[in-house]
């Protein structure tokens, strides 16, 4: 595929302000002519450029999958982003606030895949048949877009506006729990902030991995054996500040931890 | 050559008569002398097109007429067999459109999701239980294509065995964790109870309807592969609902199903 100029160049302006912390106006103020297809360009040509500086992909997210952010962002389907290996840590991880520009999390259900999923035509019931295990996760969202001024054409290019994501590890096989009805509880510093089940996900989270590898499908993409795949905030995102511990429990899948500092 | 022309225009017949949400006569009104193996053919050339026209995958089977008291009412002793497209897949989070529909039904049954090709004549219960990665709570909906829901075993068979739609719950169970055979499940409509019934009521076992469909399978060279769903037969009769109505499949164990119609 041959990238236009200005898919590169979008591109280059995401991942300077990623490495500088210096926020970009919104794509979509300096280019009206931009559409969700260039959007997508735009986050494949900042995946290649870090998979060129040595980077792997080992998942995907699913953004948007609430119809609550479906409807601040004037949507009706979700996005997605594409996970590398640097944005991974354990449990307990502390993270530096000041290495992103202004982090939220989201507690979310990870998914790791014991083999491909390849669109199209893909459903929850191929997804559940496929999924290894899942795992307790808090996704770290974060825009590199100037105080979070994002349309759906704007965090689309910037990688679905992820950042880290922080990884349990206890692993649960998906005949452990319904995936609907599983709890999470959300809490800073020891403070209950928000809970939620696996239905917030587009219904069920499963379904929502189905979205995805449809969705990918229109790029010639597939959802590989061993990858992790987040399937969407089951609450609003909250945002972090230093100091800040953050901990996301799920009901039969187990607990994950993250620090701030 | 006469029987191929007539197979295409049966085909195109039932294929139109469901895109077109219509009501038809059944094909023995006009065919009867159509036979069980040519009314497997049909049903063959009509999900192949279904397939095709409709760009969707098969997904697995669903078995029909697995009750005694189904079978004494279509005066047989056997169960038939259907295929499952992705696109009959619907969710518990979104309401069907009752006008894509004739006159549907639905019905409650364990979803098998097999983890290893299940294949062959000496295929045994064991075995089906064996090869079973998941079973799942699921509701089948049923919209025969012909006239006030009536036919004879040829015609239902052609027709896809009346497949329409079909849902499955979120709690999946390893078949190894329970008595496949005593399942319990309550079927109620806009919360009144509408049926009750065991997974007893297939064929005594749901696996032993599995084993019946493996080994007609296997008749015409065909078998069950790792992926496959398997909708094992009704554990109750069918009931009809209309638009506006909520169906919750409440099962022993397996936790419940749920199907709303807008």
């Amino acid at each position: 595929m041959v990238v236009s100029e200005k898919i590169k160049q979008y591109a280059t302006q995401l991942l300077t302000a990623e490495k500088t912390m210096q926020s970009i106006v919104p794509l979509t103020e300096l280019d009206a002519s931009l559409s969700i297809k260039d959007a997508y360009e735009i986050q494949l040509e900042t995946v290649k450029m870090k998979l060129d500086e040595g980077r792997h992909v080992v998942g995907k997210k699913v953004g948007l999958t609430s119809v609550a952010m479906q409807k601040m962002l004037h949507v009706d389907e979700p996005d997605y982003g594409h996970l590398l290996d640097d944005m991974v840590f354990g449990n307990e991880a502390i993270v530096k606030v000041t290495s992103m520009l202004s982090p939220k999390i989201e507690a979310e259900i990870g998914f790791v895949l014991g083999e491909d999923l390849v669109g199209p035509n893909v459903t929850f019931l191929d997804v559940m048949m496929a999924t290894d295990y899942i795992v307790p996760t808090i996704e770290v969202i974060d825009s590199r877009v100037e105080d979070w001024r994002i349309k759906l054409i704007d965090t689309v290019a910037d990688n679905g506006s992820s950042a880290k994501v922080i990884v349990g590890h206890e692993k649960t096989k998906v005949n452990e729990v319904d995936l609907r009805t599983a709890s999470m509880a959300l809490y800073k510093n020891g403070e209950l902030l928000a809970t939620g089940a696996g239905a917030a996900a587009l219904g069920n989270p499963a379904h929502a991995i189905a979205w995805l590898a449809n969705k990918l499908h229109e790029f010639g993409i597939t959802l590989k054996k061993g990858e992790l795949i987040l399937p969407g905030a089951l609450s609003a995102a909250v945002a972090v500040n230093a100091g800040d511990s953050i901990e996301a429990k799920f009901g039969g899948i187990g607990t994950v931890t993250v620090h701030f500092e | 050559m006469t029987v191929q022309i007539n197979q295409q225009k049966m085909v195109d017949y039932l294929y139109e008569a469901e895109r077109d949400v219509k009501e038809v006569i059944k094909l023995t009104d006009d065919y009867p002398q159509l036979t069980i193996q040519e009314a497997y053919r049909i049903q063959d050339a009509l999900l192949a097109r279904k397939l095709e026209e409709n760009g969707t995958k098969q997904v697995g089977v669903k078995l029909g007429l697995t009750s005694k008291a189904k079978q004494q009412m279509m005066g047989v002793n056997e169960a038939i067999y259907g295929y499952l497209h992705s696109d009959m897949l619907a969710l518990e989070w979104e309401a069907i459109e009752f006008s894509q529909l004739i006159h549907p039904k639905v019905e409650p049954e364990i979803a098998f999701f097999l983890g290893e090709d299940l294949v062959g004549e000496a295929v045994t219960e064991a075995d089906v239980v064996k090869a079973t990665k998941y079973v799942a709570p699921a509701l089948e909906v049923i919209d025969s294509r012909y006239k006030d829901f009536r036919f004879t075993l040829a015609d239902v068979i052609a027709d896809n065995c009346s497949s329409a739609k079909f849902i499955v719950g979120s709690k999946w169970v390893s078949p190894h964790m329970l008595d496949l055979g005593q399942i319990g499940m309550v079927l109620s409509k806009n919360s009144a109870v509408e049926q009750t019934g065991s997974s007893a009521a297939v064929l005594g076992h749901p696996a032993t309807a599995i084993v019946w469909a493996v080994k007609e399978l296997a008749k015409v060279g065909k078998g069950f592969k790792k992926g496959d769903i398997i909708l094992s037969g009704a554990m109750s009769e069918a009931i009809s609902f209309q638009p506006g109505d909520t169906v919750v499949a409440d099962f022993d164990v397996l936790g419940s199903v749920t199907l709303s119609c807008n």
